[in-house]
C-alpha cells in the first residue's frame, strides 16, 4: 500500500535552507516555488508532494492531516502551542531569536505597557511568567513602526541580525528564545506512515548533524 | 442578531437531517446489539450533575471542557457532561458494587466548551464500553477487541493500532527521582516527541547516567511492535514495574496478531495520552486521512477510588458521528408503500397489516400533490376486484 507525503514548507529562507536537507532524504522538488504558481509541488519521488503555505499556517496544516510533515520556525510552534504535532527533529536551519526590543531609554507612562507583536500568546505568557501585566496589541507586520508612532511601548519580534531595529533607533532588550526551524511531524500520520517517515528524520538528523 | 442570520448554531454544534439522523440511529442499535452480545450491560448516566462528582479524578483537561452553571434549587454548581467515562466509573463504584467484573455500556451526546480537533464537534456522540473488576490483560484485550469489532461494525477500513503504556514513563520517573516540576517538563516534550528539548533537560539534570539513559530510550521507542524487542533490551534494567508492563504489550500484541493477522499496529512507549488518569495499556485507532484517534482507550485502575472503591478498570469510547463519516454503513435506498387517502375500512385494515409486517406505509394526504417517488416509496396499494394489492409503482405508472 503506497501512501501520499505531503510535506507543508513556507517560501523564502526556511524553503531555501530546507532543500539541502530534503536531498538528503532523497527528496527533489521538480517545481521552483518562486518561479511556479502552484502550490502542490511534485517532487521525484511520485508518492510525496510538497504544499508551499505562509509560514504561520504550517503548523495548522500538519495538526490537522492535511499534511503528514512540515517545516516550521520555534517561534510559530511556541505561539501555536503545538497541539496534536511531533517535533522531533530541529533543523538548526532560519536561526534567529524572539526579543522583546523598544527605545533603550523609553520609559512607559502606562501601568500597562502595550507591546506591538505579531505573537500575542507567546508575548502574554512571557510577561505573565515574569509577573508583569500588559496590554498586547496584535499587528502582521512592520512592528518596528509601533513604538516610533506611539503605538506601543515595545515589541516583540525575532531578531536576526538587529539591522532593521538598529536603522529605526530600537534595541533589542530582552532575550525570550532563541528560535531554529523544526521538523513536524503530524501525530496519526507518525504511526500510521511510521517507516517511511523515520527514514526521512533520520536523513535528515544525519544531514543537520554532518 | 438580524433576521437572516437566525437559523445559525453556535460553533460546534450540530443537528442531523434526514438520511443521516436515521443512520446514526441505525448504527447506535447496531452497537448497543454488539454489547449487549459481549455482556456489556447499558447505563445512561444523567446529562447534568453537580460539578464535584461529575470531575472528580479527570483532571484539569475534563474541567476546562465542561459547561458549568449554577443549580437554582441547591445553589450548587453543575457541570453537563463532556465525557460520561467518569459517570459511568461512579455508577460502578458506588450504585452498582458488584463482586466480580462488571461490563457497562453507555451512549449519548456530550457536551463540551471547545471544539477540540479540526471541524470538530462540541456535542460529539459519545459511545464506549467499561470493564471494571479484573486487573490482567485478558480485559484489556477484550475491551481492544470490541473497540476493533466497533469499527468494524461502522464500516471504518484501514484501521491503524497505537499500542502504548503509561506506566513506564510513570516508573522510569519514579526511578530518577524527579520532582513534579521535571516530570511535567518531560511529560510535556516526550508528548511533541521534541528529541532536542529532551536531551536538553536531561543533560541539563545531571541524572545518573543510567537513568538518563533510560528516559531517553522512551523516547525513541517508537514504532512497529519490532519495538518491543528493541525495548526488553534498552529498558532492561529499569526494574520489575517496567518488565510487567513490556511483558503485558507482549501479549497483547501476539493475541492481537493471532485475532487480526492484516492490522497494522504502532508501539509507542511515550505515548502518554491521558496521563493524569491512566494507569496502564493506552490504545488508540487511527485511519488514513484522519490527523487524529477515531477511537481511543486504556486502564484506569484508580478512578472508582474518590467514589468509596478502588477497582480496576479498562475502556474505549468513540463519537458515532466521527464513524458515520469515516464509516461505509450503507444508506438503504427508498423503500415503501404509497396508499391512497380513501375512508375505507378495508384500506385501513390492509394499511395497519402492512405496517405490522415491518413495512413502510405513507397514506396520502388529500390535495396534497405528491409523487410517491419522492417519498422513498417504490409500490402503491391499489384496489383490484374489491381487494387491495400491492403493485411496484413502474406498474401503476404505466
Amino acid at each position: 500500500m503506497t501512501m501520499l507525503l505531503t510535506i507543508a514548507l513556507s517560501k523564502g529562507r526556511i524553503f531555501q535552507e530546507t532543500l539541502p536537507l530534503l536531498a538528503a532524504a532523497g527528496i527533489l522538488p521538480v517545481d521552483d516555488p518562486e518561479t511556479s504558481r502552484k502550490l502542490i509541488l511534485d517532487t521525484n519521488q511520485p508518492d510525496v508532494k510538497l504544499v508551499i503555505i505562509r509560514a504561520t499556517d504550517v503548523p495548522t496544516y500538519v495538526q490537522y492531516g492535511a499534511a503528514d510533515l512540515g517545516v516550521a520556525g520555534k517561534d510559530v510552534l511556541i505561539e501555536h502551542g503545538g497541539e496534536g504535532l511531533y517535533e522531533p527533529l530541529d533543523l538548526n536551519i532560519a536561526r534567529c531569536r524572539l526579543m522583546v526590543a523598544g527605545h533603550p531609554d523609553h520609559r512607559p507612562q502606562r501601568s500597562r505597557p502595550r507591546i506591538a507583536t505579531k505573537y500575542p500568546n507567546t508575548t502574554r505568557r512571557y510577561f505573565a511568567d515574569q509577573g508583569r501585566q500588559v496590554e498586547v496589541i496584535k499587528l502582521y507586520g512592520s512592528m518596528e513602526l509601533a513604538p516610533l508612532v506611539g503605538l506601543a511601548d515595545y515589541i516583540v519580534d525575532v531578531v536576526d541580525t538587529g539591522n532593521t531595529l538598529k536603522a529605526n533607533g530600537l534595541a533589542p532588550l530582552e532575550h525570550i528564545a532563541d528560535i531554529s526551524s523544526r521538523l513536524i511531524v503530524n501525530k496519526a500520520a507518525m504511526k500510521m506512515k511510521h517507516a517511511r517517515i523515520k527514514t526521512i528524520i533520520e536523513r535528515m538528523a544525519a544531514a543537520v548533524a554532518a | 442578531m438580524t433576521t437572516q442570520d437566525r437559523w445559525l448554531l453556535p460553533e460546534g454544534i450540530e443537528e442531523l437531517l434526514p438520511p443521516a439522523a436515521r443512520r446514526l440511529e441505525r448504527l447506535r442499535r447496531e452497537l448497543l446489539d454488539l454489547y449487549a452480545r459481549w455482556g456489556y450491560e447499558l447505563v445512561i448516566p444523567p446529562l447534568i450533575e453537580f460539578l464535584e462528582s461529575l470531575l472528580t479524578g479527570a483532571g484539569d483537561d475534563l474541567e476546562l471542557q465542561t459547561f458549568k452553571l449554577t443549580d437554582q434549587l441547591s445553589g450548587r454548581m453543575m457541570g453537563v457532561r463532556a465525557d460520561m467515562t467518569p459517570q459511568v466509573a461512579r455508577m460502578d463504584a458506588h450504585l452498582i458494587k458488584r463482586p466480580g467484573p462488571t461490563r457497562l455500556c453507555y451512549m449519548g451526546l456530550v457536551l463540551r466548551t471547545r471544539v477540540d480537533g479540526f471541524g470538530g464537534s462540541r456535542s460529539p456522540y459519545q459511545a464506549g464500553v467499561e470493564l471494571y473488576g479484573h486487573r490482567g490483560h485478558e480485559s484489556d484485550l477484550e475491551v481492544l477487541t470490541l473497540m476493533l469489532e466497533t469499527l468494524a461494525v461502522a464500516g471504518v477500513n484501514e484501521v491503524h493500532l497505537d499500542l502504548g503504556h503509561v506506566a513506564i514513563f510513570r516508573e522510569l520517573v519514579r526511578l530518577a527521582g524527579l520532582d513534579r516540576e521535571r516530570e511535567a517538563l518531560l511529560f510535556e516534550a516526550l508528548q511533541r516527541q521534541a528529541l532536542p528539548e529532551i536531551r536538553q533537560y536531561l543533560a541539563a539534570w545531571a541524572l545518573p547516567v543510567p537513568n538518563t539513559d533510560l528516559l531517553l530510550a522512551l523516547a525513541e521507542l517508537n514504532g512497529g511492535t519490532e519495538v518491543l524487542d528493541e525495548a526488553e533490551l534498552r529498558l532492561a534494567d529499569a526494574g520489575r514495574g517496567v518488565g510487567e508492563a513490556l511483558a503485558t504489550l507482549r501479549r497483547l500484541v501476539t493475541a492481537l496478531r493471532q485475532q487480526w493477522p492484516e492490522l497494522p499496529i504502532h508501539v509507542d512507549l511515550a505515548e502518554l495520552r491521558g496521563y493524569h488518569y491512566h494507569t496502564g495499556v493506552v490504545f488508540a485507532a487511527y485511519v488514513p486521512g484522519q490527523g487524529q484517534a477515531v477511537a481511543q482507550g486504556g486502564r484506569y485502575d484508580e478512578i472508582g477510588q474518590v467514589f468509596g472503591r478502588a477497582r480496576p478498570a479498562t475502556g474505549f469510547s468513540t463519537d458515532l458521528a466521527t464513524l458515520l463519516l469515516l464509516g461505509s454503513t450503507p444508506t438503504t435506498s427508498g423503500s415503501g408503500i404509497y396508499a391512497p387517502s380513501l375512508a375505507d375500512a378495508a384500506l385501513d385494515q390492509r394499511v395497519a397489516e402492512l405496517r405490522a409486517q415491518g413495512e413502510r406505509v405513507i397514506r396520502a394526504l388529500p390535495g396534497a400533490d405528491v409523487e410517491p417517488r419522492d417519498l422513498g416509496c417504490d409500490r402503491v396499494l391499489v384496489r383490484r376486484e374489491q381487494a387491495w394489492i400491492v403493485i411496484p409503482l413502474a406498474e401503476a405508472v404505466a
